[in-house]
């Protein structure tokens, strides 16, 4: 018989420490919190999955969901194709390139909470440039939620769109020159090399792109506390801020996790369906071929 | 079906800066036959490429004229030049099938779905892709790929030329035999006109019926690859065909001989020169014997390589290759002697025709 050992576990250890410490500990203390009831004393009182029902069952916490859901949807709508169409006339070479790229990133630069703070005096129908000149067509971000909203969403287009733009420029200038000329000897239309050379090889950086544009306007927060200091609209981020009971906020944390890595999975998943396909040399392998 | 003219072409790359403008194409005036199958031979950065680019449209020549059936297309951009090239790489759309990818071209130039039909039908069991006409080509091997884009080179029936740019680089030793065999014969029942660019003499040579050399941006002889085998115009011809190449020894003329320090080797006929050219005598290893008299040489290395033998010597402080047949002797006190119908005499390395006159 075969001796057995089990001290090779101990090779894992240091890697458990560290998962530990960078995600289990900080996430199981929010767990813990979700099942209990904090009292104004300290004292902690086991509450089973009350807080979640009562998080589910809030028409705001729905609310605030739908409202960040659809703001991720318009914002994906307008930065990606933005970004491409932008990073598609953007220059390949000469003195335009360090300049486009330096623009580009500026509004990248910026402080968030000082983009909200741009935005809500750009905004203002006092002094602002876009709310004085707005306020004739009845805008007031401060009065009406849908002018708020269509503020954020402006924001967030002007702060991030140039994020899509340099990942799909980087995309495109890594495609290698044998392949538009062999469209130009194909006699492809301007069209077809984006649609058969350019969209095909800008898939990984979009993923990337629309994961990361995704996972961030779905946490948006300083922006809309800056602009509109947790008044309508109301998002999870910040309804989650005007929460009081802890075990609940915890609740909401933990949901609020579970869906936007439930979501990136899902679009992950989606994005990359095609990579793994294998080739025909391990089919004609496998098949005996 | 066209013939292709290239005149005076010169180009260099990028902007024109101070100094000495390296030129990646110096001077070429070629001419492509209608019909004729070409290869554009050299090494690596001799331009063959850049040429090919030039013809194609892709690249515009900083000087000189390309004209297909007498009609200057210098100006005209590759799609309206109807030329179809292969690259060295595989490019293939990805997420087309491999029987759309075929298709594309046709489709892009508004052909009737008929004729597309069995045109790709036809290219398809051409090269031998039928099993994987179905498949989304992103999944395909690499000589697989390499496949589809010759497909796609093709695939068009009323192009002017067809240039390929060393496409069977990424393929398999064997599936290459077979494929360049097949684009010979395409080319044969076709009569397209296609030209070939390879830095590998065997490719060059067993698919061209004319065959361009090139080197450092320019043509050094075309010919048939008997020509360039037996009358090598220039001494890197002589050294970059053949295995192993030409031997080349510094020598002068004496009347209807070259002299080699104290010996002398026979020509055919007098030489007649012009101003003070450096003289270089050529000899493929072919034609040096070695003999029981003739210029000693002492035996430095002998590569068996099957039917013959290689045998590496020293003379008068040069060395000279020769090749034996399998069986011939090696004498014990080896002379060399220069059979008169191989040497060549090379002016500023540039071969000598030798006219007129017999020797006396």
């Amino acid at each position: 018989m075969k001796p057995v050992n089990h001290k090779a576990w101990f090779l894992v250890a240091p890697v458990l420490l560290l998962v530990a410490i960078s995600a289990i500990i900080p996430l199981m203390t929010v767990v813990n919190y979700s099942v209990q009831y904090v009292g104004s004393t300290g004292k902690f009182a086991w509450v089973g999955d009350e807080w979640y029902r009562e998080v589910l069952h809030s028409e705001k916490f729905w609310n605030a969901l739908w409202r960040n859901l659809v703001f991720s949807g318009v914002i994906l709508a307008i930065q990606i194709p933005l970004g491409v169409l932008i990073a598609l006339n953007m220059p390949r070479k000469g003195w335009g390139v360090p300049v486009c790229l330096v623009l580009m990133a500026l509004p990248l630069l910026i402080p968030w909470y000082v983009v909200g703070m741009i935005w809500q005096m750009f905004g203002r129908v006092d002094i602002g440039l876009m709310g004085v000149m707005l306020r004739d067509f009845g805008y007031n971000y401060e009065g009406d939620p849908m002018d708020a909203w269509f503020t954020l969403i402006l924001m967030d287009v002007w702060h991030w769109t140039s994020l899509v733009a340099l990942l799909a420029y980087a995309g495109l200038v890594s495609i290698p020159d044998a392949y538009y000329q062999a469209a130009r000897i194909d006699g492809a239309s301007k069209w077809a090399v984006f649609r058969f050379i350019q969209l095909p090889r800008l898939g990984r950086v979009l993923t990337i792109a629309i994961l990361l544009r995704f996972m961030d306007s779905f946490m948006i927060f300083t922006e809309p506390f800056a602009v509109i200091a947790g008044g309508d609209p109301v998002f999870l981020s910040t309804e989650l801020k005007q929460t009081v009971e802890l075990g609940k906020k915890a609740a909401m944390s933990i949901i609020y996790f579970l869906i936007i890595l439930a979501v990136s999975w899902v679009f992950y998943a989606v994005m990359t369906r095609n990579d793994g396909e294998p080739t025909s040399a391990d089919k004609a392998r496998g098949g005996g071929a | 079906m066209a013939r292709l003219d290239l005149s005076n072409i010169r180009h260099i790359y990028g902007p024109p800066g101070e100094g000495e403008p390296q030129y990646a194409l110096r001077h070429v005036n070629q001419a492509f036959e209608h019909g004729g199958a070409y290869a554009l031979l050299g090494p690596s950065g001799c331009g063959k490429t850049t040429l090919l680019n030039i013809i194609s449209g892709l690249v515009h020549p900083s000087e000189g004229r390309v004209r297909i059936d007498g009609v200057d297309v210098t100006d005209k951009p590759t799609e309206k030049r109807n030329i179809a090239q292969v690259f060295q790489f595989p490019v293939i759309y990805d997420t087309m099938t491999v029987r759309e990818n075929l298709e594309f071209p046709l489709r892009n130039r508004g052909v009737a779905a008929a004729q597309i039909k069995r045109r790709v039908d036809e290219v398809i069991e051409m090269i031998g892709l039928g099993a994987l006409a179905r498949r989304r080509a992103r999944g395909l091997s690499a000589d697989e790929k390499q496949k589809v884009s010759l497909g796609r080179g093709l695939v068009r029936e009323d192009v002017s030329a067809i240039l390929f740019d060393e496409p069977l680089t990424v393929i398999d030793p064997e599936v290459k035999w077979t494929l360049r065999t097949q684009l010979r014969e395409l080319q044969r029942r076709s009569g397209m006109t296609m030209i070939y660019v390879t830095h590998d003499q065997t490719e060059a040579l067993t698919f061209a019926s004319g065959v361009v050399v090139m080197h450092e941006g320019q043509v050094l002889q075309v010919g048939s690859p008997k020509d360039l085998f037996e009358k090598p115009a220039h001494t890197f011809v002589g050294y970059f065909i053949g295995s192993p190449g030409m031997n080349v020894l510094p020598t002068k003329v004496d009347g209807a001989a070259l002299r080699i320090g104290e010996y002398f080797a026979p020509l055919t006929s007098e030489p007649r020169l012009r101003g003070n050219p450096k003289l270089e005598l050529g000899i493929r290893p072919e034609f040096v014997r070695l003999a029981a008299e003739g210029i000693p040489a002492t035996i430095e290395r002998i590569e068996d390589i099957g039917r013959h033998r290689i045998v590496r010597t020293r003379m008068l402080g040069h060395s000279v290759t020769a090749l034996l047949q399998e069986h011939e002797p090696i004498p014990a006190d080896p002379h060399l002697y220069f059979e008169p119908e191989g040497v060549h005499l090379y002016a500023d390395s540039w071969r000598v025709e030798l006219s007129g006159k017999p020797a006396p």
